[in-house]
């Protein structure tokens, strides 16, 4: 009877079935709800398509001189104008979008699993562990981290690849020491503590129950990361020892235009105003994921 | 019936920098099969911690079990490694904590939960796992189609349920509740304590039940041990002991619970507070406390005697030979 008593109580209307991909759905459903953060979402999708029909789009090449067409402004034959080698500023940013997304996550991508390692045990470990890890995540985090990357970059070489390695590895201190405070203040949680009572071993708890709690910052920081990876790679290609000249990237156009900004400001303008707006996508992104993927936010 | 689990001499110390909190001191115990024991004892006597020394959960540092054996269906689980607790952990043994809406991962489905339970001890498919773990649901009156919630849908004894439906989801020997109904309100502790006695007849499952409170001791358990500092200064038959509580300490919280039919001004109490647990009275652990306290109280830690069958009592005052010798 009080079965029954206790069902009757809680009658709620929906029944939903299913996993994982309803868990994505739930949260797609509940960022639908913020507008800012769906225009972000848009931009970068449209920043990703871009990326990848990049062929199709740009209607020049990227990399051929057109001396007789030096600095013209923009116009209907070039829409972004051309540089002082005349070549199309709107076919290089097209093209250059594939450079700064692939640096931009790729870089965050291998901070992102070595910071949130690093983090997650000197965390949840504590005592010696912590020590050693945290006073060597100091040290990195010491040097500034464009001084960081060139020292990897000069080490490496130029290259794309080792251009994500070195940004990637400078970003590393940040998510170590945001995902340690998080596991600190979760795990003595008592569902922690329930964890351990039920027989999780520790990887299962820190994978299963300590991360997927700590993740709301680590997502805002990633996404900030993206845009700081991409301003770091910019950095890098401006002193020459990023990509090398002509692969378009969106940093190394705005350094080279920078020479000419008072008679032609549409060279630095455009490249600037590309690093921009996806900075800002991301940003109101991030925001938007927090909130969505936060159940308690649900309604 | 055959002894489940048997505390020998343990005692459990937190040491940091300066001093040694002596929270578990020589204790004794035992649970038999199906049996419910209820540990009562002021704030900081030491239950909790012995539940977790059970569990081999005592933090550590600067948790430390100095001395003592624990015997669960005969073997030393003191000598168990990390590993083989593991297995033991949620399947033969498992814990309720105090507060349900604590101990629930908040951005995992109760279902989940249940199922990662299940999923840890038995060797099943996913949708078998899912199909035990809403039966669980179901078993503590919970309807199977709220497995995909989040516990911030439940209310608070709803939540409780779930944590009893993941304690019992491997059908384990023995369950710890540590305080299980405090943070919940009257009404809804009892319908709690109902169905965890319903359950536990139902899996005949031992039970160790952790409260502040003689009531529900009552109501729920076989055999009670009353706690104070670190030991168990009674036990024994819960009608035996609440009709004849021998120790004086024992006598001090009957007396302090107010009673229906007479009218009082004021409660008797029990004079000062637990001792400190760095620095305990020498002799009996309550001689500074107790009214009836004689010399060799304060000399000498007592004996455990067995007054009546399954009435045990540590105090000088039920000491023939004391008594006699003197």
């Amino acid at each position: 009877m009080q079965e029954e008593l206790i069902k009757n109580q809680e009658t709620e209307s929906y029944e939903r079935k299913g996993s994982g991909l309803r868990k994505v759905k739930d949260v797609f459903h509940r960022m639908k709800k913020n507008k800012l953060a769906m225009f972000g979402l848009v931009i970068i999708i449209l920043l990703v398509l871009t990326a990848i029909f990049a062929d199709f789009i740009a209607p020049y090449d990227y990399s051929t001189n057109n001396l007789k067409d030096q600095f013209s402004g923009p116009s209907k034959e070039h829409l972004f104008g051309t540089d002082e080698f005349g070549r199309d500023i709107f076919s290089r940013i097209v093209y250059g979008s594939r450079i700064s997304l692939q640096v931009g996550f790729i870089s965050v991508g291998i901070a992102l699993i070595a910071g949130v390692a690093i983090g997650a045990v000197a965390g949840f470990y504590g005592g010696k562990v912590d020590t050693i890890l945290m006073r060597v995540i100091d040290i990195i985090q010491s040097l500034p981290d464009i001084l960081l990357a060139i020292a990897i970059m000069a080490v490496l070489g130029p290259g794309l690849a080792n251009l994500m390695i070195a940004v990637g590895i400078a970003a590393i201190p940040g998510y170590a020491k945001i995902v340690r405070s998080s596991v600190l203040s979760i795990k003595d949680s008592e569902y922690v503590e329930a964890a351990k009572a039920n027989g999780s071993s520790d990887f299962r708890i820190i994978i299963k129950h300590i991360i997927p709690n700590c993740l709301a910052p680590i997502i805002v920081q990633a996404t900030l990361g993206v845009a700081y990876a991409i301003i770091n790679a910019a950095g890098l290609s401006f002193i020459g020892l990023g990509l090398e000249p002509p692969t378009p990237e969106w940093g190394a156009m705005l350094s080279g235009g920078r020479a000419y900004i008072r008679d032609f400001p549409h060279m630095t303008i455009f490249p600037g105003l590309a690093i921009v707006i996806t900075i800002f996508a991301l940003n109101v992104l991030g925001d938007g994921l927090r909130d969505a993927l936060d159940p308690k936010l649900k309604q | 019936m055959e002894n489940l689990l048997e505390i020998k001499n343990l005692s459990i110390e937190y040491d940091t920098d300066e001093r040694a909190n002596k929270a578990v001191n020589n204790l004794n115990l035992k649970i038999r099969e199906g049996e419910t024991l209820g540990f009562v004892g002021e704030t900081g006597a030491g239950k909790t911690t012995t539940a977790l020394g059970i569990m081999r959960l005592v933090p550590d540092p600067p948790g430390k079990i100095v001395s003592g054996e624990i015997y669960f269906e005969g073997e030393n689980l003191l000598q168990k490694s990390e590993k083989e607790m593991r297995t033991i952990r949620g399947n033969k043994i498992s814990m309720i904590f105090q507060d349900p809406m604590t101990s629930l991962n908040p951005i995992m489905t109760v279902g989940e939960q249940i199922q990662e339970v299940i999923e840890l001890h038995q060797n099943l498919a996913k949708d078998e796992l899912r199909k035990k773990a809403e039966e669980m649901l179901e078993t503590v009156g919970i309807r199977k189609e709220r497995f995909d919630d989040y516990p911030h849908q439940f209310s608070g004894g709803m939540k409780q349920r779930v944590v009893i439906a993941m304690a019992l989801a491997c059908n384990p020997k023995l369950i710890i509740a540590d305080e299980p109904t405090t943070a919940l309100d009257v009404t809804i502790q009892a319908q709690v304590l109902e169905l965890m006695k319903e359950l536990k007849d139902k899996f005949n499952t031992s039970m160790l039940l952790i409260t502040h409170d003689l009531g529900v001791v009552a109501e729920t358990c076989d055999y009670v041990a009353i706690m104070y500092a670190g030991s168990s200064l009674e036990y024994g038959n819960v009608e035996r002991l609440y009709n004849n509580p021998l120790h004086p300490y024992t006598v001090g919280l009957f007396n302090s619970i107010p009673s229906l039919d007479e009218d009082k001004e004021k409660l008797d109490v029990i004079p000062g507070t637990p001792p400190d647990p760095a620095n305990l009275p020498t002799g009996c652990r309550f001689h500074p406390r107790c009214s009836r306290c004689m010399e060799i109280c304060k000399k000498s830690i007592p004996k455990t005697i067995e007054v009546e069958k399954g009435h045990f009592v540590s105090c000088f005052l039920y000491d023939k030979e004391i008594k006699e010798g003197k």
